[in-house]
């Protein structure tokens, strides 16, 4: 399979009040084309940056990121944010069309796509509805389905399902696999939840806490389509599971044990939550 | 913006939740309007009371007031009764110098809130926007929004004279500055989040005008428009207090030079009145430009 992300050397290190802290360092990854990776870590090991800086939110410190484009006329990445990020200004068709009207795409097209995305998600009953009429959940499919009718080679998607309570996560999870297995893009996803990485991924990666680093990589050879209903009862899938806590095990203590000399998790989502008022920041 | 009378906002907000009730029945599904439209009448039945009891006031002010005249505790020449006040109004309405003073005082408060509004709008979305628009105009900003623009209108006389232009642009100046502010505001508590996901999609500079900064500072926007309507209102006095020859305000001065106090009342119910149809009007474009900020 041909290669499609690849980063050497990646840092990323931000300037807090009285220190730098390095939330990335030196971190080595290939990720193939049509490749669904999930990313396992401690809290604050600095999934979120790695991720914002793929999405070209954040720029890298040191080290080298090589993409490849393969084809101009889609987008290179869309994400899928940890926190409610569907514009509260605009209904359900609206939101998820917003790429597309951004990239300037015919109505016709536009209307075609998110009609079809509607029906996946099933909320064709909410399609003019606006956010705050829906429940976590649907936001939650909403901005999947933003991002996915957005087309784009490669799929970050952070934490998207880490807010919602158990039989949304599950309902989500499996419209996830449904429509990547018929789709195959490029995904790289980010959790903390083992059972979710083994359910979804082609090959999970660990990260170290503090600074944060590529520590190993397990392949998840469970066979596709996948039903979670099943997997959960899979002795392979519980023989991987064993496998991947005993690596995240040591990671989760050593992110406990330096608790005070890493950013917590409530910094890290302060840092990427905050208005503009607060970080006006130059967006063009 | 002056205080209204709480029966009247309550009344007209109840219905509009109703509609509002009814219009996600037809859009939405069926599970949830059923309860909104439930607790929309449970909503109506509480302030159908208020209704009730915001009336009651206004009548006994000017109940005690037609009594008190008489009486000899309010002096009459200052507080005509109001059943005087009444007939000077029809008096004025019959002759047509009402209408026409209303009909000017409208045309400039208008045209001075257009020229106010729309660069305030403009200015302040892109001052919240770019960074360095914002380190540009910012002290220019601070330094001339505090400054009275009642104490610009000798200037504003000087060079533009006794007309229709300067009345305007004394109207303008106060706009300007109150949509101004609350634009940029309004922008700047965005949260972050929204302007990386524009830009993660592919938005451009004009799409972050008017797909993310503009719909999205729009409650605030709506809250300049209002405080910019009030400032209007209190300009417009100002302005035709001098050089004018018609207009509302210019009638109350008229009136207390020649001692017509009952003309000045008249006048004081005209300000009220296009007070609060302004308010209704920004209200009404406020909840169908921004559903999504409904409940």
């Amino acid at each position: 399979m041909a290669e499609k992300i690849v980063i050497r050397g990646l840092t990323k290190e931000f300037v807090t009040k009285d220190r730098i802290v390095t939330a990335v360092k030196d971190v080595d990854l290939t990720i193939n084309e049509g490749e669904f990776v999930c990313i396992v870590g401690p809290s604050g090991c600095g999934k979120t940056t790695l991720l914002r800086i793929l999405a070209d939110l954040e720029t890298e410190t040191r080290g080298e990121i090589c993409i490849t484009h393969s084809d101009p006329s889609k987008p290179l990445n869309s994400m899928v944010f940890q926190e409610q990020s569907i514009f509260p200004w605009m209904n359900v068709r609206k939101n998820i069309g917003f790429g597309l009207r951004c990239r300037r795409v015919g109505n016709k097209i536009i209307d075609q796509t998110v009609d079809q995305y509607i029906q996946m998600i099933g909320l064709q009953k909410f399609a003019d509805a606006y956010p705050h009429q829906l429940s976590g959940g649907m936001k939650q499919r909403v901005s999947v389905a933003r991002a996915f009718a957005n087309d784009p080679e490669i799929l970050l998607m952070d934490e998207p399902f880490a807010a919602l309570d158990e039989q949304n996560k599950i309902m989500l999870q499996e419209e996830l696999l449904k429509i990547w297995e018929a789709e195959r893009k490029t995904v790289i996803f980010i959790t903390h939840s083992i059972d979710e990485a083994l359910i979804l991924a082609d090959r999970v990666i660990i990260m170290t806490s503090h600074p944060g680093t590529f520590k190993t990589s397990v392949d998840v050879d469970l066979p596709r389509p996948r039903r979670i209903a099943e997997l959960r009862s899979d002795p392979h899938f519980n023989r991987l599971f064993t496998e991947l806590w005993g690596v995240l095990r040591e990671e989760v203590y050593k992110a406990k044990a330096s608790e005070g000399l890493t950013l917590t998790d409530d910094e890290f989502h302060d840092d990427h939550s905050r208005t503009l008022a607060d970080e006006s920041r130059l967006v063009l | 913006m002056a205080e209204k009378e709480p029966a009247v906002t309550q009344a007209t907000g109840t219905d509009l939740s109703v509609e509002a009730a009814r219009s996600v029945t037809t859009q939405v599904g069926r599970e949830r309007p059923v309860d909104t439209l439930k607790k929309a009448k449970r909503r109506d039945s509480g302030t159908r009371w208020g209704g009730l009891l915001g009336f009651v006031s206004p009548v006994v002010v000017l109940i005690l007031w037609e009594i008190a005249v008489p009486l000899g505790l309010v002096d009459g020449r200052f507080f005509p009764p109001p059943h005087a006040i009444a007939g000077t109004f029809w008096k004025l309405t019959l002759d047509g110098t009402l209408l026409s003073d209303v009909w000017v005082s409208l045309v400039r408060i208008v045209l001075g809130f257009l020229a106010g509004a729309i660069p305030g709008l403009i200015v302040g979305l892109s001052m919240g926007l770019f960074r360095p628009v914002r380190w540009l105009l910012r002290p220019v900003v601070s330094a001339t929004y505090p400054i009275p623009k009642l104490a610009l209108m000798p200037l504003i006389i000087l060079i533009f004279g006794f007309g229709e232009t300067q009345k305007v642009i004394t109207i303008a100046l106060g706009t300007f500055f109150m949509v101004l502010i609350n634009t940029m505001a309004g922008v700047l508590n965005l949260d972050k989040i929204y302007l990386d996901v524009a830009k993660n999609y592919g938005a451009n500079r004009r799409d972050f005008y008017t797909r993310i900064a503009l719909p999205g500072a729009m409650p605030l926007i709506f809250t300049g428009l209002e405080l910019g309507m009030g400032m209007a209102l209190l300009l417009i006095v100002a302005a035709e207090m001098t050089g004018a020859i018609s207009g509302i305000g210019y009638r109350i001065w008229a009136a207390q030079a020649v001692f017509k106090t009952k003309e000045m009342f008249v006048a004081f119910i005209m300000i009220s009145l296009l007070g609060y149809l302004f308010a209704e009007g920004l209200s009404s474009l406020q909840r169908r430009i921004i559903p999504w900020k409904q409940l």
